[in-house]
């Protein structure tokens, strides 16, 4: 169906950038392809570049390029409008912001049929449930009325997958099509998208993470600074991939446990009883923790199951409604902030996006240097996280991210604090990089016996970090206790749905 | 649904105090005697002066005068004119129609040649030339454009009357006038909404779908560019209110520009009062119109 060979594509503009140089790509019919790679290998600026949507400054060049055996090198704008949505269908990371939020899911579909002229206005609405059927999203009649952000995250994606079969396409190209969800719905629209593939639609999935891929895709194409650097038969590169880049990314999928041998010490803080209402939903009720000095302690839940409400309640950014918090040994709830502020240094935050946690306008050496006693240096922090004092005149926007989450891990030791909330704090990094930070996260507390309490969605993060783990879910502790005897043994039916949910990667060898 | 109306209706009634009080008390501290205001040309003899000051009621003191204007006006009494000795009711209500008239033509005007022009203009010399010519009409003061416009097209091809208000023809320089600003600022807004919004995922999915570049543009990306020319209604309307006052002076237009230029002068005090409540009212009516657009707009800003 689609044939490639030595595709480039290079923005233009006030700095050209080669993201695609020299990809070779083949796409058979009931085929599972999948192109997996990090932030800015090329793998998505290749899969748009097959429906001719590269963007407005992209020039795009191939030896061959065929797509439906047709020359795409001769295509003018109206032969690429024939193909899309009508031969491919292109599924994107979030349907929050992938389908119009101003406009009804309904509408969106039905956009698709009209384009193509499918069908009449008269049995629009019908092919519309049809579709909506389809996907699996129950009461079609009544969500085909509703706009995207009166869906949960789930049915979302299936709305947007609706609307990207609606035209009866022959190639569905799904570009993280999971990314943005929880695990338990990442599993489900795995799912879908493995239904689909069985009733004959041909896949194109593009990802970051090899894990999801492997349950998928019969070949993979491992992508690196817009390079094919291993590709083939998906079993074989997971058994023996030649490549050292696929090797680090099979390894950051496999995970790796980080152990300590310090005991726990005294106690840092304590939340007792805590419970949270937000006009009448109970956002969080009866949270109970206790973290000693240089344990780790994982707190994992799915988007709304309010732990983040748990943070900010210890971090005294929010007042219990019932409950207590206290650190180190002085009630942290209850009081006044003045009160709080001479242990608040004590007390430190690393949140999930340092790009909007660190003020722009700031370069390196002030955002470190403001957590320091006036007039000291820097350098030492920096030198710690694995930074050089060639970052220290840089601007936030400037660094990598992996930089950044560094910088934000030097501004939260910057003054020592007994305890760091790290909010999400590996989730926006590639899986490469969120090894590296990992290392250096569980390398603090062994130096310095700082503890921490660590959110995540992401199961295999905390598995790879935590000592102890308590798992969210509604606002409630559904169970607590140390890493291993939580992920072997889980009692709690959710917590093994969370478990089961998790795709793995088998590399039997 | 109730409460939030009830709310509106009681804060658009606090605005509307607010700007009667301020204009009063600035009014109060302007130099001028309301006495010679009401005098004017006619004879100036202590009877007469002692019998106005007893007719107007001019002797209480400024807090009574205050509260007992807040009551009449409370109840859609404004007053008579110093100047003209009519109801200010009547001296307002005459001039209300030409001046709506003129501000209605001019955002209409001005709004349709900002989508016009943010729309089509969308590449290369067309978007720059355009973008060009916004920024010059914007940075001209607008009795300018009046002068030149009238110089072209009333003096030298006689294709519009000069001045006055008889007929379509006499709105149209005025209206083009006015809304030729207008059409500036918004297309510049509306064509930055439409550059972030055709950068937005779903614009994406749209060409995905096989819309041609003009579908995803009007279909999709204007609804998104229209939320911050909504925030911009405020401004339209002091624009409005401000513009009249120079653009019938400019054309010699009838208006409420003409008559709030005669009563601020003479110090004609309930005539200028009731100006600034019109104002206030008409800032008040808009910013609601605004906040009910948002929510025809945006879907996510209505409550579920």
């Amino acid at each position: 169906m689609i044939h490639v060979e030595n595709l480039r594509v290079a923005f233009t503009g006030r700095r050209q950038v080669e993201a695609v140089r020299g990809v070779d790509l083949t796409i058979s019919e009931g085929e599972c392809v999948a192109l997996v790679g990090e932030s800015g290998s090329g793998k998505s600026v290749t899969a748009r570049s097959l429906v001719g949507l590269a963007g407005p400054n992209a020039r795009v060049e191939a030896d061959t390029f065929t797509v439906d055996g047709r020359d795409a090198r001769a295509f003018a704008a109206r032969d690429w409008r024939r193909l899309r949505g009508r031969f491919a269908g292109l599924i994107l990371q979030d349907a929050l912001v992938s389908l119009d939020p101003l406009r009804t899911v309904g509408a969106e579909i039905g956009e698709v049929l009209q384009t193509h002229g499918i069908g009449d206005r008269r049995d629009r609405p019908q092919r519309i449930r049809q579709l909506l059927t389809d996907v699996h999203v129950p009461e079609p009649e009544r969500r085909a009325r509703q706009y995207p952000h009166q869906l949960s995250g789930g049915l979302r994606q299936r709305a947007l997958i609706a609307s990207a079969i609606a035209g009866g396409p022959r190639l569905l190209i799904a570009d993280e099509p999971t990314t943005a969800l929880d695990a338990t719905v990442q599993a489900q629209i795995l799912r879908l998208l493995a239904e689909r593939r069985a009733s004959g639609e041909t896949l194109l999935l593009i990802s970051h993470d090899l894990a999801v891929v492997s349950t998928l895709a019969d070949r993979v194409l491992v992508m690196k600074d817009g390079r094919v650097v291993e590709g083939g038969d998906t079993r074989t590169v997971l058994v023996s991939a030649g490549h050292p880049y696929t090797r680090k990314l099979i390894s950051a999928a496999t995970g790796r446990r980080r152990g300590t041998t310090t005991e726990p010490g005294d106690v840092v803080a304590e939340a007792t009883a805590l419970r949270k209402v937000y006009g009448d939903r109970t956002v969080v009720k009866d949270f109970g923790v206790t973290i000693r000095r240089g344990e780790i302690v994982g707190l994992v839940g799915e988007s709304g199951s309010g732990k983040t409400t748990v943070a900010q309640l210890l971090f005294g950014l929010a007042e219990p409604t019932s409950g207590h918090v206290r650190f180190e040994g002085a009630d942290f709830s209850g009081v006044p902030e003045r009160a709080r502020r001479p242990i608040r240094r004590r007390l430190q935050l690393i949140a999930q996006d340092p790009l909007s946690a660190f003020d722009p306008r700031w370069t390196v050496r002030r955002i470190v240097g403001e957590a320091l006693p006036r007039g000291a240096d820097p350098e030492p922090c920096l030198e710690r996280v694995g930074l050089g004092a060639d970052v220290l005149d840089r601007y936030p926007r400037q660094l990598s991210g992996g930089q950044r989450q560094r910088v934000a891990v030097a501004r939260a030791i910057a003054p020592r604090p007994s305890l760091i909330i790290c909010d999400e704090p590996v989730s926006a990094l590639d899986v490469s990089v969120q090894a590296q930070v990992l290392d250096l996260l569980a390398d603090i507390r062994e130096a310095d016996g700082t503890a921490l309490l660590f959110i995540s969605h992401d199961l295999g993060v905390i598995r790879d970090i935590a000592d102890r783990v308590l798992v969210m879910h509604d606002g409630r502790v559904v169970e607590q206790g140390p890493v291993k005897a939580v992920f072997d043994h889980a009692g709690h039916e959710y917590t093994r749905a969370l478990l089961d949910a998790v795709p793995t990667l088998e590399v039997s060898r | 649904m109730i409460r939030a109306i009830a709310r509106r209706v009681a804060s658009g009634a606090v605005v509307l105090w607010a700007a009667a009080t301020a204009a009063y008390l600035a009014l109060l501290a302007a130099p001028g005697d309301i006495v010679d205001s009401l005098i004017g040309d006619g004879a100036d003899t202590p009877q007469i002066r002692a019998q106005i000051i007893a007719e107007w009621n001019l002797d209480r003191p400024a807090v009574v005068q205050y509260l007992d204007y807040l009551w009449r006006a409370a109840q859609g009494d404004l007053g008579r004119s110093y100047l003209l000795q009519r109801p200010v009711g009547e001296v307002i209500g005459d001039q209300v129609p030409p001046t709506l008239k003129l501000a209605v033509a001019a955002a209409v005007f001005g709004v349709a040649l900002a989508l016009v022009l943010a729309v089509t203009t969308r590449h290369r010399w067309a978007r720059r030339a355009s973008s060009a010519a916004e920024l010059v009409i914007v940075s001209t003061p607008p009795f300018l454009i009046g002068i030149v416009l009238l110089s072209v097209f009333s003096f030298r091809f006689g294709l519009f009357p000069v001045s006055g208000d008889r007929g379509w023809a006499a709105l149209v320089l005025p209206a083009v006038t006015m809304g030729l600003p207008i059409a500036g600022v918004l297309a510049q807004v509306l064509r930055d909404g439409l550059d972030r919004a055709l950068d937005e995922p779903f614009a994406i999915t749209a060409r995905a779908r096989g819309l041609r570049e003009r579908a995803v543009l009007i279909r999709h990306a204007l609804r998104h560019a229209l939320m911050p020319a909504v925030t911009m209604l405020g401004w339209l309307t002091g624009v409005l209110l401000g513009g009249t006052v120079i653009i019938e002076q400019v054309f010699g237009r009838p208006g409420l520009g003409q008559v709030t230029l005669q009563a601020v002068g003479n110090g004609d005090m309930p005539v200028v009062l009731a100006v600034v409540v019109l104002a206030a009212a008409a800032f008040v009516v808009i910013n609601t119109a605004a906040d009910l657009a948002y929510l025809v707009i945006d879907p996510r800003l209505r409550r579920s």
